[in-house]
C-alpha cells in the first residue's frame, strides 16, 4: 500500500587503494524501507556496513566510488549528484546519520550552540544564525534536554548520554525521511542506552523522522529495536527477514553463528557454550567464486567454495545459502574451519 | 605523517625560507668572493655594484661580514638548541613519567630557572668571562639557561603517556624506570621533541643576538648580533648607514620567523585537534 | 594457610585532594579464593579498572587493607615479585604493545621479569611454544610489527605472553570487548585452557554481565566505587538484593524478555 521511502537496488560500491586495487566493499545490496519501519543491519567489523552507510548518504568521496546500482529516497535517485548538490539537497534533509561519539572529536573550545549552528549552516548556507539557534532550542527541548543549559555548555562538561541526545537532535533537525543510526549506543552504559533508544522510538512515533536504519553488532539490541533484520557479511546480505525469523530461526550458518555467540545472563544459558568461528572475512579485492562464508562455515559442503550463492526465499525470508533448508539448529564447534 | 608536512603550505614556506638562509650562509661563499677580513674601502660606503651592502665601520665588505655572521649565529643557535632540548627533554621526561616527589623536585628546579631572567644570567655569565667568550661557550650558556621551555613541554607529553597500556605492560614486565623511559616513552615523543628543538633553536638565535647586541657576545667571531652591536656603537644610523643596521636585524628576524612557522606547521600536522 | 588469593578490607583509592577529591574505589571488602573465576562487573567509571590495577599493584591503596596470599600487597619493596605471580591482559591489544618494536621482541621482553633470565636459545624456544599454544605459527609473526597483524592475532599475543610468564593470577581487563562476536568464544576458550594448565585464579573486569554470568564462579557488581552486590552468578542475576543490580538487569536488552514498552504514548 505505502510506497517505500528508501529503495536500494543492487548497490555496489568499491574503494580504490593506493596500489590501484579495487575493494568491493558493498557487492550487491537490495532492500526497502517503508514509513515507520526500523530495519536492523547486523554485522561485524569488515562486513561493509560503514561503506554502505556512506553510500546511502550519497557521500561518494574518493577513495569511495559508486560501481553500480541505485539509491532512491521518495522515488528520487541520489546517485550521481556530486558532493555540492548532495550536501544541499540530500544530506541532513532527506537522509541523515547519527554517528557514534560525534561530540567527542570536535573542537573542545567551542560551545555546543556554535558547533551545532556550524553543522546546520554547512547544509543551509546563508541561513540566519538566530533562526537556527531558535530551532535548535525548540528541538532540544522537545527531546528532553534542558536546551538553554546544553546549548551554552562545552561538550566536555556534558555527560555521554546528553551528548548523544544532542547529536541526535542536531542530526534530525531537518526532519529527515530516513535516519541511519550507526552504533548509536555502543559507548554508552546500559541505562543511558535504554534512554537513548527510547528517544529514537519517540522520534519515529512522533513523525519527526519517517524511517530508520539501525546498524549494530549487538544482537539483543536489534531484537528489541527493529522489525526486520538484514545480516551482512563480506559486502552482501546473507539473510534478510523479520526479527523473529532471523534471531530465533536463522537459516544461514553465519546468522546461526552470530546468534550462537551471544552471551546473556539468563538461566540455562550457562551451559550453552558460545560458538567460536575462527578466521576472518575474505579479502574483497579478489573476485570470490563461491560462498564467501565457506572457508569459515562449520557446515560447509564440498561444493560451497565454488558455487556462487544467491539470495533466495526460504521459509518466508531471504537467505544466501544453497543448503539453507538443512542448516542444523546449532552451528559451530563442529570441527570445520580454516585452520 | 611526513607527507602531511609536505602538503602544508606553512611548512613549505617556513622550511623554504630557512633553507634559503642556510644556502646563503654555507653555499654562497663557495661561489662568491666573500672576504670579511680585508679592508675594501672607507667606513660606511653606500651599497654599490661592487659591494652590494656597502662597507661597515671598519671599511670591510658588509655582505661578507653578514654572511660570516649568519654562519656564527646559526652555529650558536643550533648548538644551544641541541643543549637546551637534551637537558629539557631529560628533565621533562623523567618528571613527567615518574610523577610524585621526583616530579615535584624537577618542577621546582624548572620554575627556578624559569623565574630567573635568562637575560640577566647570560649577561652576568658573559660579563665574567671576558676573554674566554668563544661561540661554543656562549652557545652552551644559552642552552643551559634556556631549557625550561622544553622541559615543561616534554613533561606534559610524558605524563599523558604514563597511563598508556603499553607502559603498564612494560611495568608488569619488570622493566626499570630507565628502560621504560628509553624504550616506551621517548620513541613516542620523538616527533614532539623534534618540534621542540626547532623552537628552542629559534629562541637561542634570538638570545644570542640579544646578548651580542649588548656587547657580551662571542669575542672571537662575528655574529649577526655583534654586527648590530658594532652598528650601534659606531652610530651607523646617525650616519645614515642603514645597510650596517637593518640587514642583520632583518636576517635575525627572518631566521627566527621561519623556524616559528615551521614549528607551528608541525604542531598542526602532529596534533590535528589544533586544526580548526 | 588460607586458600584466599586476595583479601580486601575497607579498601579505598582516591585521587586529588580537597574539593577535587575523587573516590574511585570506596571502602570495598571482598575475598577471592585460589583458582576461582571472579568478575568485576560495572559500567564505565564505576571503579572496576582502578580496583583491578590495585590487585595488579599498579595503583597503591589510599586506605584500607589489600592482602595477596595473606600478605599486604605493598609490603615487599620490589614489585616484580608480585608481577611474577599476578599478570594481566588488556582490552586493546594494539595499545597494549609498543608500536616501535617487533612483536616477537616484545614477547621476549617479558623475560625481563624473570629472576634469572634463561639462555637466549631457551627464550626463543619458549616464545615459540607460547605462540603454538595460541595457534600461531612462529613464522607468521617473524619480523612483524604490531600494526602488521590483525586484531585477532594481536589479542592472542597478549595471551601468548601469559603462557610465557605462567602467573598464578590473571587480571583480564575487558578481554573480549574489542573482539568480534564470532571470535569472542575462542578468546574465552584460550583463557579457560590457560586456567586449566596453570591452575590460575582469574579476575575478569567487564561491563558485560552476560559474559560474567557465563564464565564466573562469583560476580562482584560495582557502582560508584562500591561493590553493591556479590555472589554466585545465579544469585546475582536471579535474586539480586541491591536496587542498583535490579535496575541494571532490567535495563539490559535481553533476547527473551520485553525491554522497552513502546505502546505507552510519548
Amino acid at each position: 500500500m505505502s510506497e517505500p521511502i528508501l529503495e536500494v537496488q543492487d548497490l555496489r560500491l568499491h574503494y580504490l587503494t593506493r596500489f590501484g586495487e579495487k575493494i568491493h566493499a558493498v557487492d550487491g545490496v537490495t532492500f526497502e524501507l517503508k514509513k515507520g519501519e526500523i530495519l536492523g543491519i547486523a554485522g561485524e567489523s569488515g562486513c561493509g556496513k560503514t561503506t554502505l552507510v556512506s553510500g546511502l548518504l550519497g557521500l561518494y568521496i574518493p577513495p569511495l566510488h559508486h560501481t553500480s546500482g541505485d539509491v532512491r529516497i521518495e522515488g528520487k535517485s541520489i546517485i550521481g549528484m556530486g558532493v555540492e548538490r548532495n550536501r544541499k539537497e540530500v544530506l541532513g534533509q532527506k537522509i541523515a546519520m547519527i554517528p557514534q561519539g560525534a561530540l567527542n572529536s570536535l573542537n573542545p573550545t567551542r560551545k555546543v550552540k556554535d558547533l551545532a549552528t556550524d553543522m546546520i549552516l554547512a547544509h543551509e548556507e546563508g541561513a540566519d544564525r538566530k533562526v537556527v539557534y531558535d530551532r535548535l532550542r525548540e528541538r532540544f527541548g522537545r527531546i528532553g534536554l534542558d536546551a538553554e543549559h546544553v546549548l551554552n555548555s562545552y561538550p566536555v562538561a556534558l555527560p555521554a548520554g546528553t551528548k548523544q541526545r544532542v547529536v541526535i537532535g542536531i542530526s534530525t533537525l531537518m526532519n529527515p525521511k530516513v535516519v541511519i543510526a550507526d552504533e548509536p549506543t555502543s559507548a554508552l552504559d546500559v541505562s543511558t542506552q535504554k534512554a537513548v533508544i527510547r528517544l529514537l522510538f519517540e522520534l519515529l512515533d512522533q513523525g519527526i523522522v519517517s524511517s530508520m536504519l539501525f546498524i549494530t553488532h549487538e544482537l539483543p539490541l536489534l531484537r528489541h529495536v527493529s522489525s526486520r533484520i538484514a545480516v551482512m557479511y563480506a559486502g552482501e546480505f546473507v539473510e534478510h527477514g523479520t526479527t523473529e525469523q532471523v534471531i530465533f530461526d536463522g537459516r544461514q550458518p553465519y546468522t546461526r553463528a552470530l546468534m550462537g555467540s551471544m552471551l546473556s545472563a539468563e538461566p540455562g544459558q550457562k551451559s550453552k557454550k558460545p560458538i567460536a568461528i575462527e578466521g576472518a572475512p575474505p579479502n574483497l579485492a579478489k573476485p570470490i567464486a563461491g560462498c564467501r562464508f565457506a572457508e569459515r562455515c562449520p557446515v560447509a559442503r564440498l561444493d560451497c567454495p565454488t558455487t556462487k550463492q544467491v539470495l533466495r526465499i526460504v521459509e518466508g525470508r531471504e537467505v544466501r545459502c544453497k543448503y539453507a533448508e538443512s542448516t542444523p539448529q546449532t552451528v559451530g564447534n563442529m570441527g570445520a574451519g580454516s585452520t | 605523517m611526513f607527507k602531511g608536512l609536505l602538503k602544508s603550505p606553512a611548512f613549505l614556506f617556513g622550511a623554504g625560507l630557512f633553507v634559503l638562509t642556510l644556502l646563503v650562509a654555507f653555499v654562497a661563499p663557495v661561489f662568491m668572493n666573500l672576504d670579511a677580513k680585508t679592508r675594501v674601502g672607507l667606513a660606511y660606503v653606500a651599497p654599490s655594484s661592487a659591494h652590494w651592502l656597502g662597507t661597515d665601520h671598519l671599511g670591510l665588505d658588509m655582505l661578507s661580514r653578514l654572511v660570516a655572521g649568519l654562519r656564527s649565529s646559526l652555529y650558536v643557535g643550533f648548538l644551544a638548541g641541541i643543549v637546551a632540548t637534551i637537558v629539557g627533554t631529560l628533565i621533562g621526561v623523567y618528571g613527567g613519567y615518574k610523577g610524585g616527589l621526583l616530579d615535584d623536585i624537577l618542577t621546582v628546579l624548572t620554575n627556578l630557572f624559569l623565574v630567573i631572567p635568562q637575560l640577566i644570567v647570560l649577561i652576568l655569565l658573559s660579563a665574567s668571562l671576558q676573554e674566554g667568550r668563544s661561540r661554543t661557550l656562549i652557545a652552551l650558556i644559552i642552552g643551559m639557561t634556556g631549557w625550561t621551555w622544553s622541559a615543561r613541554a616534554v613533561r606534559a607529553q610524558a605524563s599523558t603517556l604514563r597511563s598508556r597500556d603499553h607502559v603498564s605492560l612494560a611495568r608488569i614486565n619488570g622493566y626499570s624506570t630507565l628502560g621504560i623511559v628509553v624504550l616506551h616513552i621517548l620513541p613516542y615523543l620523538l616527533s614532539y621533541v623534534f618540534m621542540v628543538f626547532i623552537l628552542q633553536t629559534a629562541i637561542a638565535i634570538l638570545s644570542e643576538a640579544t646578548i651580542s647586541l649588548l656587547g657580551l657576545g662571542p669575542y672571537d667571531s662575528v655574529s649577526l648580533g655583534t654586527i648590530l652591536n658594532d652598528a650601534i656603537k659606531s652610530e651607523a644610523l646617525l650616519d645614515g648607514a642603514w645597510w650596517a643596521f637593518f640587514p642583520p636585524m632583518i636576517l635575525v628576524t627572518v631566521i627566527a620567523f621561519s623556524l616559528y612557522v615551521v614549528n607551528t606547521a608541525m604542531e598542526g600536522v602532529f596534533n590535528p585537534r589544533l586544526r580548526k | 594457610m588460607s586458600d584466599l588469593k586476595f583479601e580486601a578490607k575497607d579498601l579505598s583509592r582516591t585521587f586529588g585532594h580537597g574539593k577535587r577529591l575523587v573516590t574511585a574505589v570506596d571502602r570495598v571488602s571482598f575475598s577471592i579464593k585460589d583458582r576461582e573465576i571472579v568478575s568485576l562487573v560495572g559500567q564505565s567509571g564505576c571503579g572496576k579498572t582502578v580496583l583491578a590495577k590495585m590487585l595488579l599493584r599498579l595503583e597503591a591503596p589510599s586506605s584500607g587493607e589489600l592482602l595477596f596470599d595473606g600478605k599486604p600487597i605493598g609490603g615487599v619493596p620490589d614489585p616484580r615479585q608480585h608481577w611474577r605471580k599476578v599478570q594481566a591482559v588488556f582490552q586493546d591489544p594494539f595499545s597494549a604493545f609498543n608500536q616501535f618494536f617487533t612483536i616477537r621482541s616484545q614477547l621476549k621482553g617479558s623475560f625481563t621479569l624473570f629472576e634469572t633470565k634463561p639462555s637466549d636459545k631457551e627464550m626463543e624456544e619458549r616464545v615459540d611454544q607460547a605462540l603454538l599454544a595460541v595457534n600461531i605459527k612462529p613464522k607468521e609473526i617473524e619480523g612483524k610489527y604490531p600494526f602488521e597483524l590483525s586484531g585477532g592475532q594481536m589479542q592472542r599475543m597478549l595471551l601468548a605472553r601469559i603462557f610465557i610468564l605462567r602467573p598464578q593470577v590473571l587480571i583480564a581487563d575487558e578481554p573480549t570487548s574489542m573482539v568480534d562476536a564470532c571470535s569472542r568464544a575462542s578468546i574465552l576458550e584460550y583463557l579457560m585452557k590457560l586456567k586449566q594448565e596453570l591452575s590460575m585464579t582469574i579476575v575478569f573486569v567487564t561491563h558485560d554481565i552476560g559474559l560474567a554470568y557465563y564464565v564466573s564462579d562469583s560476580i562482584f557488581i560495582m557502582h560508584a566505587g562500591k561493590i553493591v552486590e556479590q555472589g554466585p552468578p545465579d544469585d546475582v542475576t536471579q535474586r539480586p538484593k541491591s536496587e542498583f543490580t535490579k535496575k541494571l538487569l532490567d535495563d539490559i536488552p535481553n533476547v527473551h524478555r520485553t525491554w522497552i514498552d513502546r505502546t505507552t504514548a510519548a
